[in-house]
C-alpha cells in the first residue's frame, strides 16, 4: 500500500476507506465546534435504534490550545477524520487496523497498541469506554464505543473513531513541525494555516470581546431552551444553539475570564441544553425519511 | 483426573484491570465448584492484553453421589401435612420408609442425589461466574445488555479435552482461539492447558504476566548492561507493561543532549507517564543516563528500527514542551506566583488555595515553636509550599508538585532548608515512602496535613467507609508516622483538635501499632481514661501495658481486676448504688483487708506521680507489687459478708482496687 504522501492525500485515502465500509462520506458541520464528536452526524445520530454510519473529516476548535504558531504540533484549529457506525461491527477493530495498512502505516514495522483510555464529555454528558491507538508510543486515534450521550444509554452502542489528522500526517511524512506538512505537492501547511493560527491565538486570547461573548452565550443558551420547551421539539436547530453556546464557552475560557466555580457552572449550563436536545432528538423522528416518488426507490434498490 | 481449561478471549483489557480480573474469576469458580461438591488438585490463573485463562486440574468426572433423609410427619397426620412433606422434598411416599420413635411411627423421605457430570456443572458455573465478575468500569457493545470490560470475542472450555458447552455474550464456548494481533494468523486449536500454553507461544504469546516480566527485566537489564548502564528499578511499571504486550520486545531509544539538563523528575515522569518507557542510569549515579527502554508488542521485521525511531520522535515533542514550561516557570519566582492561588479554588466551602496558605502559614508557625524549629523558615516554606501549582510543569504533570516548587525556589534563591520543607511537605505520600526529619519539613508537613483535617472534619467532609476522597485517613496516617519516628512531643490538642479528630486519629493509630503487634484493645484501655493529645506518651504507656500483660503478674492481675469488678457490677446492680468513696479502716475484720488498702494507698499517688513524670516503667512495677496483697484478699476474705457493714467496706476497698488500675487504663477494655 503507497503512503498517504500529503496531508490531504490522508483525507482522500480515509475518505476512501471508510466509504468502502458503507460509511456515509459527510462534510465538515458548519458551526464552529471542539471535536468531531460535536457534529450532530455523531451526538444526534448516536441515539436512538436506527442504524448509521458515516465517516467526516471536522474543523475543531480548541481556543486554549492556541500557541501563536510557535508549538511543533499544538494548534488552535486543526482537522479531525471521525468515523461513526451504529451498531458497532464486530470485527471494528479489525476494520480500523486495515485503515492504518491503508495509509501506509505497516503493522510489521511498527507497534500499535490498544491502551486504555476512556472518553468523557461534561459538556455532551456523554461517556465511552475505549483505547487510545498507539503507534510507537504516539496517540493516532480514539477509539470508543459510546455508552452514553447527553445522559442517555446508547442502544444499539456505537463505535467511534477519531483520527487526528496534523499528528498522523507529521508521523506519515516523517515531519517534526506541524507547519512543515506538506498539504498537497504545491503547498506547505504553514500557507494555509500559519497566519491563522497566529492571528487566532491573539483573539481567543486577547481580542475577544469577553462582555459580548458572554451576551451571546446567554442569547444561544435562551434560543436553545425555547426551542425545545413546552411541546416544541426542534431538536436540529436546538442543537445549532447549543455548540455555539459550547464553543462561546471555550473562548471565554481562553481569555481567562471564568473562575474555577464558574467553569463548572458554564459545563453544567451547557451538559443541560446537549440533554434537552438529545432528548428532543429521541421524541422527533430522527431522521426517518420515505421516498416521495416510488420510483426513486427503486433505482436505489 | 481431568483438567478444566477456560480462555475469556477479548478486545484489549485495561493493564491495570487484567491481574484483578482474573483473580477474581478464579475465585468465583473454583468457589462454585466447592459449592457443588467438586474438589480437585490445583488452579492457576493467566492474564494478559487479550486474554484471562484458567487451568483447573484434577477435577473429577463427577460429583459425589449424595444421599440425605429427611424426618417427616408421624403415620396418621393428616394427609395436607403429609402432602405437604412430599412435595417439599420431592419424593413419593413410597420412596419413604416409616421409622418409629418412644412416641409412635413416622415417615421418613430418603432424598437420593446422582452426582452430575464435572462438565456439565462447569457449563453451569462459568457463565455464571463471568456475569458477575466485578470490573472497576464495564460495558455493554452489540451484544444486548451483558456487560463485560470490553467486548468479548471467545471462550474456549475444555474438561478433559472436550467443549464444554455454554454461551455468554452471545459467544459460544469452543476450542479455538487466536495468537498475537500482528504475528499470528488464523485459529488455534486447543485441548488442553499443556498444548494451549505451548500453541499460544508459538503464535507469538506468552501466556504468563510473571513469565513477560521477567523477559522484560532480564532484556532491559542486559540492554543497558551491554550499554554500560544500569536499570532505574520500577515495579509498578513493570507491572504495567507486562500487561500491555503480549510478546514483549525490549528496544532502547536515546534522549537528545538539549533535554538532558531538564531535571530529572521531569525526564522520569515524562518517559514513566505518558510513554511507559523505563529509565537508565549509569551503575552508582543518581542522574540519568541519555537512554531509555521501551517495551514493545512486536518483533518488526527490520529489528525495531523504525519502532525506535518514533518513539524517539514522541519522547522528543514531549520533552520540548516540558522544557518550554520549564524555561516559561523560571521566568517568575514563586513568591510572585502566591497572590496567583487567589483564582485557584481549593474547596468550594473552604474557599481559595491562598487562603488555604494564609492558614497552612499560621500553624506552621505554631508548630516550628512547639518542635524548636526555625520558625521565619517554617513560616516562608509554608507560604511557598502550594506556588508551583500554577506553574506550568506542574500544570501538565501534576504529580510533580512539591518536587518542582523545591527547584524553582533554589533558583530564586531560597534557603535551601524552605526549597526541601516546599517539596518535603507533601510526604509520606505512602506507606513505603519516606518521612523527612528535618525540623522545617516537618513543621510544614504538619501544618499541611492537620490543617487539611481540621477543615474537612469542620465542614463535615469525613471520610465514609467506602470514600476518602480528600485523602483524610493518608493525611491522618502521615501526621502520625511524623509524629512517631521523630518522636515529636507535641500535643495535638493544643492545635485545636476535636473530639470526633482524635477519635479518627485513635483508629488510625490502631492502624499503624498494629504493624507493631499492639493490641487495638490496649489502645482503647489507655485512651479511654485520658484525653491526650501527645501521641508518643501515650503510645510509651501503651506498650509497657501491653508488656505489663503478658506478664505473669500482669495477666493475674487483670484476673483479679475481672473478679472484683465483677463483684462490683453485681451488687452495685443489685443494691442500685455505687460503690466509690474510701473504706473505713477501722471495719477492716482480717488482715488482708488492711495490707491490700495499705499497698492501694501506697499505689495510688506514685501511678500518679509515674505517668505524670513518664516513668512508665515505674508504674508498672507499681501495679506489679499489687499483686500479692489482691492475691491474699481474694484468698482469704468473702467480700457479700453477712455483716451489711462488712459487706459495703469490702466492696468498697475493691472499688478502690478499680480505681486505682483505672489511673492507667480502663481494664474493662482489654479483651482476652
Amino acid at each position: 500500500m503507497p503512503k498517504a504522501r500529503t496531508f490531504q492525500d490522508l483525507i482522500l485515502t480515509l475518505q476512501n476507506f471508510w466509504a468502502g465500509q458503507g460509511c456515509l462520506i459527510l462534510q465538515p458541520y458548519d458551526i464552529e465546534m471542539g471535536a468531531g464528536t460535536f457534529h450532530p452526524a455523531t451526538t444526534l445520530r448516536a441515539l436512538g435504534p436506527r442504524p448509521w454510519r458515516a465517516a467526516y473529516v471536522q474543523p475543531s476548535r480548541r481556543p486554549k490550545d492556541g500557541r501563536y504558531g510557535e508549538n511543533p504540533n499544538r494548534l488552535q484549529h486543526y482537522y479531525q477524520f471521525q468515523a461513526i457506525l451504529k451498531p458497532a461491527p464486530d470485527d471494528i477493530q479489525e476494520i480500523y487496523l486495515k485503515s492504518l495498512d491503508a495509509i501506509g502505516v505497516d503493522p510489521g514495522l511498527h507497534d500499535i497498541r490498544f491502551v486504555e483510555d476512556d472518553w468523557e464529555s461534561p459538556t455532551l454528558g456523554a461517556w465511552g469506554l475505549g483505547w487510545e491507538v498507539w503507534c510507537d508510543g504516539m496517540e493516532i486515534s480514539q477509539f470508543t464505543y459510546f455508552q452514553q450521550v447527553g445522559g442517555i444509554d446508547c442502544d444499539p452502542v456505537s463505535a467511534e473513531i477519531t483520527y487526528g489528522l496534523e499528528r498522523l500526517a507529521m508521523y506519515v511524512q516523517n515531519v517534526e513541525f506541524v507547519y512543515d506538512l506538506a498539504y498537497n505537492e504545491h503547498f506547505r501547511y504553514g500557507e494555509v494555516f500559519h497566519q491563522n493560527e497566529i492571528e487566532q491565538s491573539a483573539y481567543n486570547f486577547e481580542l475577544a470581546d469577553t462582555d459580548m461573548l458572554k451576551r451571546h452565550f446567554e442569547d444561544a443558551e435562551k434560543e436553545c431552551k425555547a426551542l425545545i420547551g413546552g411541546n416544541r421539539k426542534m431538536a436540529l436547530p436546538a442543537y445549532d444553539q447549543c455548540i455555539k453556546a459550547s464553543h462561546v464557552f471555550n473562548l471565554l475560557e481562553a481569555r481567562g475570564v471564568i473562575s474555577v466555580t464558574e467553569r463548572a457552572a458554564y459545563i453544567a449550563r451547557v451538559r443541560a441544553l446537549a440533554k434537552g436536545c438529545c432528548e428532543a432528538w429521541l421524541a422527533s423522528p430522527m431522521g426517518e425519511y420515505k421516498p416521495r416518488y416510488a420510483a426513486h426507490a427503486e433505482d436505489r434498490s | 483426573m481431568p483438567d478444566f481449561l477456560l480462555e475469556l478471549f477479548s478486545e484489549e483489557i485495561p493493564a491495570r484491570m487484567q491481574v484483578a480480573g482474573v483473580k477474581d474469576l478464579e475465585r468465583l469458580v473454583v468457589g462454585g465448584l466447592s459449592d457443588r461438591g467438586l474438589l480437585f488438585e490445583g488452579a492457576k490463573s493467566f492474564s494478559g492484553p487479550r486474554r484471562l485463562a484458567l487451568a483447573i486440574a484434577g477435577l473429577p468426572a463427577k460429583q459425589p453421589d449424595t444421599r440425605e433423609e429427611r424426618k417427616g410427619p408421624r403415620v396418621g397426620a393428616p394427609e395436607k401435612a403429609l402432602e405437604g412433606f412430599l412435595r417439599s422434598a420431592g419424593v413419593t411416599l413410597d420412596q419413604c420408609s416409616k421409622q418409629s420413635d418412644a412416641k409412635g411411627g413416622f415417615y421418613v423421605a430418603v432424598i437420593a442425589r446422582e452426582g452430575r457430570a464435572t462438565a456439565e456443572v462447569l457449563a453451569e458455573i462459568v457463565p455464571e461466574a463471568m456475569a458477575k465478575l466485578p470490573w472497576p468500569k464495564s460495558m455493554r457493545w452489540t451484544a444486548g445488555t451483558t456487560r463485560w470490560v470490553r467486548p468479548l470475542h471467545g471462550i474456549v472450555a475444555t474438561f478433559d479435552g472436550e467443549v464444554v458447552p455454554f454461551e455468554f455474550a452471545n459467544v459460544k464456548s469452543g476450542n479455538t482461539t487466536f495468537g498475537h494481533r500482528f504475528l499470528s494468523h488464523g485459529p488455534i486449536q486447543v485441548r488442553r492447558f499443556e498444548d494451549y500454553e505451548k500453541k499460544l507461544r508459538d503464535a507469538h504469546v506468552i501466556l504468563d504476566a510473571a513469565e513477560r516480566k521477567e523477559i522484560i527485566l532480564h532484556e532491559v537489564k542486559q540492554k543497558a548492561f551491554a550499554l554500560g548502564l544500569e536499570l532505574v528499578e520500577d515495579e509498578g511499571l513493570l507491572d504495567e507493561v507486562a500487561g500491555l504486550a503480549e510478546w514483549p520486545v525490549v528496544l532502547i531509544g536515546r534522549i537528545e543532549d538539549d533535554f538532558m539538563d531538564l531535571p530529572p523528575e521531569i525526564l522520569r515522569t515524562s518517559m514513566r507517564t505518558h510513554q511507559k518507557y523505563f529509565a537508565l542510569r549509569s551503575p552508582g549515579k543518581e542522574s540519568l543516563a541519555d537512554r531509555f527502554a521501551v517495551v514493545s508488542n512486536m518483533a518488526a521485521r527490520d529489528g525495531g528500527k523504525e519502532i525506535v525511531a518514533g518513539n524517539e520522535r514522541v519522547l522528543r515533542a514531549r520533552l520540548s514542551d516540558a522544557k518550554f514550561f520549564w524555561d516559561q516557570d523560571r521566568k517568575r519566582s514563586l513568591e510572585s506566583r502566591v497572590d496567583d492561588l487567589k483564582n485557584i479554588v481549593f474547596h468550594a466551602k473552604l474557599g481559595t488555595q491562598y487562603e488555604r496558605v494564609e492558614r497552612i502559614e499560621a500553624l506552621a508557625g505554631e508548630i516550628a515553636e512547639r518542635i524548636g524549629a526555625d520558625v521565619a523558615m517554617a513560616k516562608r516554606a509554608a507560604r511557598l509550599c502550594k506556588a508551583d501549582l500554577t506553574t506550568g510543569v506542574v500544570g501538565e504533570f501534576p504529580e510533580l508538585q512539591g518536587v518542582m516548587g523545591r527547584y524553582y525556589a533554589l533558583h530564586d534563591g531560597e534557603a535551601p532548608e524552605v526549597a526541601d520543607a516546599v517539596r518535603d511537605h507533601y510526604k509520606p505520600q505512602g506507606p513505603n515512602d519516606a518521612v523527612p526529619s528535618a525540623p522545617v519539613s516537618i513543621a510544614v508537613g504538619l501544618a499541611d496535613k492537620l490543617h487539611t483535617l481540621f477543615e474537612f472534619f469542620r465542614i463535615d467532609e469525613k471520610p465514609t467507609g467506602s470514600g476518602d476522597p480528600y485523602a483524610l485517613r493518608r493525611a491522618a496516617l502521615g501526621t502520625l508516622r511524623l509524629i512517631f519516628e521523630n518522636r515529636l512531643r507535641l500535643s495535638l490538642l493544643e492545635s485545636g483538635l476535636s473530639d470526633d479528630l482524635l477519635e479518627f486519629f485513635v483508629d488510625r493509630l490502631k492502624v499503624v501499632l498494629r504493624a507493631r503487634e499492639i493490641r487495638h484493645d490496649v489502645v482503647d484501655a489507655v485512651f479511654s481514661i485520658r484525653k491526650d493529645g501527645d501521641f508518643v506518651r501515650r503510645v510509651d504507656l501503651i506498650e509497657a501495658l501491653q508488656n505489663f500483660l503478658k506478664s505473669d503478674d500482669g495477666s493475674n492481675l487483670l484476673v483479679a481486676y475481672r473478679r472484683a469488678a465483677n463483684i462490683l457490677k453485681v451488687e452495685e446492680k443489685k443494691d442500685n448504688r455505687s460503690y466509690d468513696g474510701r473504706p473505713d479502716p477501722k471495719r477492716f475484720a482480717t488482715p488482708e483487708e488492711g495490707a491490700l488498702f495499705e499497698a492501694l494507698s501506697n499505689a495510688m499517688p506514685q501511678i500518679t506521680d509515674g505517668i505524670m513524670e513518664e516513668r512508665f516503667g515505674d508504674t508498672i512495677r507499681v501495679m506489679a507489687k499489687l499483686r500479692p496483697p489482691v492475691d491474699a484478699f481474694f484468698d482469704e476474705v468473702i467480700v457479700n459478708a453477712p455483716e451489711p457493714e462488712l459487706r459495703r467496706n469490702r466492696l468498697l476497698l475493691l472499688s478502690r482496687l478499680r480505681a486505682t488500675l483505672h489511673l492507667v487504663a480502663d481494664f474493662s477494655k482489654i479483651e482476652g
